[in-house]
């Protein structure tokens, strides 16, 4: 082994959550080892925030600022991962499985000449061997892949590791990489971003969740769930029916495919708990089923359930978590 | 417009985890009873808008998939969606292949094909559900790449992506050739092919590409090509304790819902 490199990234003036996440799983896989951890910080203007890379947990901070990383630019984004990593030398590589990791990861491996594992949710190092654990099968199987050689490109889930408690006493080194990014990898554009968040705590980040299936029958009934979110400061989140009907946008699913998210509570309504929906819920603390079918499989990972219509139950629910809650 | 749409046969994943059966020494999925083969889920959305662009600006959609010769019976479906062409890379030599070599495959078959101006992948396999093979493509063919989109719009020579992001989505512009890989949404929903286009499909001949009609690097497919190791697979524990919460009416039942919610300090 020769180090561990994670990505970090800009996202809205500062480093994103997900750079944290990969600097807590980096530590645990190069302690075993006595490697170091660096944190590549792609970005255009990036010096005021290698400390806080510092502080949760690089010894090491590659920083490869330029004007075309301002925004996520794929093509330009590779190219500078690529650089850094042939400068750096890293034997494994981590990237977030979120929209940008997912589609630099496989194609960085390829650059390298590297392995790759994907959709990582834990890590162990056994016998001298990291042992990666992914699911697969939609989440009905776990798989554990191993190395057979460096280097080796890595993407974690989101939310499936914590970042580390911050140690403000910490700082390390800071190495430039010299990028050159010709103009012609910034062919690949954005020319325009929608934001479909509703209104009130983002779906990540909420405590409590509400999500919404097919058995809620259709957009309306979001709005009720809606409302049961805003009294509870939580977020509605959907299954893969929902958001592929266009009930909700697409953004919004949760599960394999879409967002995974940690809440306290999740309440299940209208949603049969088909596995690829439940790989984005577990890592809720506690499962609410509001569901019509006794059989429905999400009986069978909820610790609380209503076998009942959601029409009935949810309005009533409310009412009476307005009165508990004195809202 | 030509375009390849690349489609993996897999064995239904939407059965319940209850029947699923994997053989650990294999580490393979197991056929359950009256479990059948299915194009992969998001590998018919990305038929689908092949085919709607095609409706739109003209050209051939070509379906591939590499696999068993059973895998077939995806590209005969392919067809009767409306696929002009469909072609099956099949080889016993192919073995121990992880998404690399199935990368370096599929490219191989599309050079074969011709000249392609865009190449469209499922943005996950329904089996391993990596989202390798679609990015690693790309590189094989040294083309752009976009993941995760839904829907395609021509603009002259160019085209207009919609890409699923975390929060919303995004427009991205991007010349061709292009890979991308392709999630679901309201827009592309796989249409039912109607009976006269299955019985049309069904006569449509289908080549079978071994290693030897294609132009390959043993090195990267040969046995031992991987860099890592499926070790283990398992079927995951899950403890299943339910509490349900009964009463006399609906709303009673909210209400004691509520109540246990605030017991157990979740509200
Ligand atoms: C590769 C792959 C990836 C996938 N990724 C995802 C993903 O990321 N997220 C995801 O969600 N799914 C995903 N899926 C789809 C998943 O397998 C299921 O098909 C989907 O989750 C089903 O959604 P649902 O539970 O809303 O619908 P259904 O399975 O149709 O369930 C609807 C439920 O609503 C109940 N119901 C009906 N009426 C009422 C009522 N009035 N009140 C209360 N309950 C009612 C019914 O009893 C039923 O249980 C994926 C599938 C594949 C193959
Ligand atoms: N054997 C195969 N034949 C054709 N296409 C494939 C094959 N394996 C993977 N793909 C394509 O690659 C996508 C992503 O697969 P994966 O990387 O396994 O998630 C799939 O949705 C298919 O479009």
């Amino acid at each position: 082994m020769a180090g561990i490199l994670v990505l970090a990234r800009m996202e809205g003036g500062s480093v994103a959550r997900s750079g944290f996440e990969l600097l807590g799983a980096a530590r645990s896989l190069a302690e075993p080892f006595g490697e170091r951890v660096t944190a590549a910080l792609l970005g255009k203007e990036t010096s005021a925030y290698l400390k806080t890379l510092f502080v949760q947990g690089a010894d090491l901070v590659a920083e490869a600022s330029h004007p075309s990383l301002g925004t996520y630019a794929p093509e330009a984004y590779l190219s500078a991962l690529e650089q850094i990593c042939r400068s750096l030398d890293p034997s494994m590589i981590l990237l977030s499985a979120d929209s940008i990791g997912r589609e630099l990861a496989p194609r960085l491996a390829h650059r390298l000449e590297a392995g790759i594992v994907a959709e990582v949710i834990d890590v162990a190092v056994t016998d001298g061997i990291p042992h990666l654990i992914s699911p697969a099968y939609g989440g009905k199987a776990m798989s554990v892949f191993t190395p057979k050689g460096y280097p080796l490109v890595v993407t974690l889930k989101p939310r499936a590791f914590k970042p580390l408690r911050a140690d403000e006493s910490k700082h390390g080194e800071v190495v430039e990489i010299d990028l050159d990014l010709p103009p012609h990898l910034l062919q690949v554009k954005v020319v325009e971003q929608v934001k479909e968040e509703a209104a009130g705590v983002k779906l990540e980040d909420a405590k409590i969740v509400i999500g919404g299936g097919r058995g809620l029958g259709g957009p309306e009934g979001f709005q009720v769930l809606e409302q049961l979110a805003k009294l509870l400061k939580g977020a509605v989140g959907a299954s893969r029916a929902a958001t592929d009907a266009g009930w909700v946008p697409t953004s919004w699913q949760i599960g394999q495919t879409g967002k995974t998210v940690g809440p306290d509570l999740y309440i299940a309504v209208g949603i049969s708990g088909a596995t690829q929906h439940i790989a984005g819920v577990s890592g809720a603390k506690t499962i609410v089923a509001i569901n019509t079918d006794a059989e429905a499989p999400i009986f069978k990972i909820a610790q609380l359930g209503i076998v009942g219509d959601y029409k009935k139950i949810v309005p009533r629910l409310i009412g009476k978590c307005k009165e508990l809650l004195g809202r | 417009m030509d375009i390849v749409v690349c489609i993996k046969q897999v064995l239904d994943p939407e059965i319940p985890a209850s029947q699923f059966k994997i053989d650990p020494v294999s580490k393979r999925q197991v056929q359950a009873d009256g479990q059948g083969l299915v194009i992969s889920t998001y590998d018919e959305h990305a038929l689908e808008v092949a085919l709607k662009l095609k409706e739109q600006v003209g050209g051939r959609v070509t379906a591939l998939t590499l696999g068993e010769p059973s895998a077939t019976s995806a590209l005969r479906k392919a067809l009767s969606m409306g696929a002009d062409e469909a072609a099956l890379v099949s080889d016993q030599a192919f073995q121990d292949l992880d998404a690399k070599g199935v990368a370096h495959l599929l490219r191989a078959a599309i050079k074969k094909i011709g000249t392609v101006d865009l190449v469209l992948c499922g943005c996950e396999s329904a089996d391993w559900g990596h989202r390798t093979v679609g990015p690693l493509l790309a590189e094989e063919l040294g083309i752009f790449c976009v993941t995760f989109a839904t829907r395609i719009e021509p603009k002259g020579d160019r085209i207009i992506l919609r890409k699923v992001v975390e929060d919303g989505y995004e427009l991205i512009e991007a010349p061709l050739p292009l890979l991308v890989t392709i999630t679901s949404d309201e827009t592309n929903v796989p249409r039912y092919p109607k009976v006269k286009d299955i019985m049309l499909a069904a006569r449509k001949p289908i080549p079978t590409w071994t290693a030897k009609d294609l132009s390959l690097d043993g090195a990267k497919i040969g046995k031992g090509s991987s860099k890592i190791e499926l070790r283990q697979l398992y079927i995951p524990a899950r403890e299943a304790r339910c509490e349900l919460i009964e009463g006399e009416t609906p709303e009673e039942q909210a209400e004691r819902l509520a109540f246990r919610l605030r017991e157990l300090k979740l509200l």
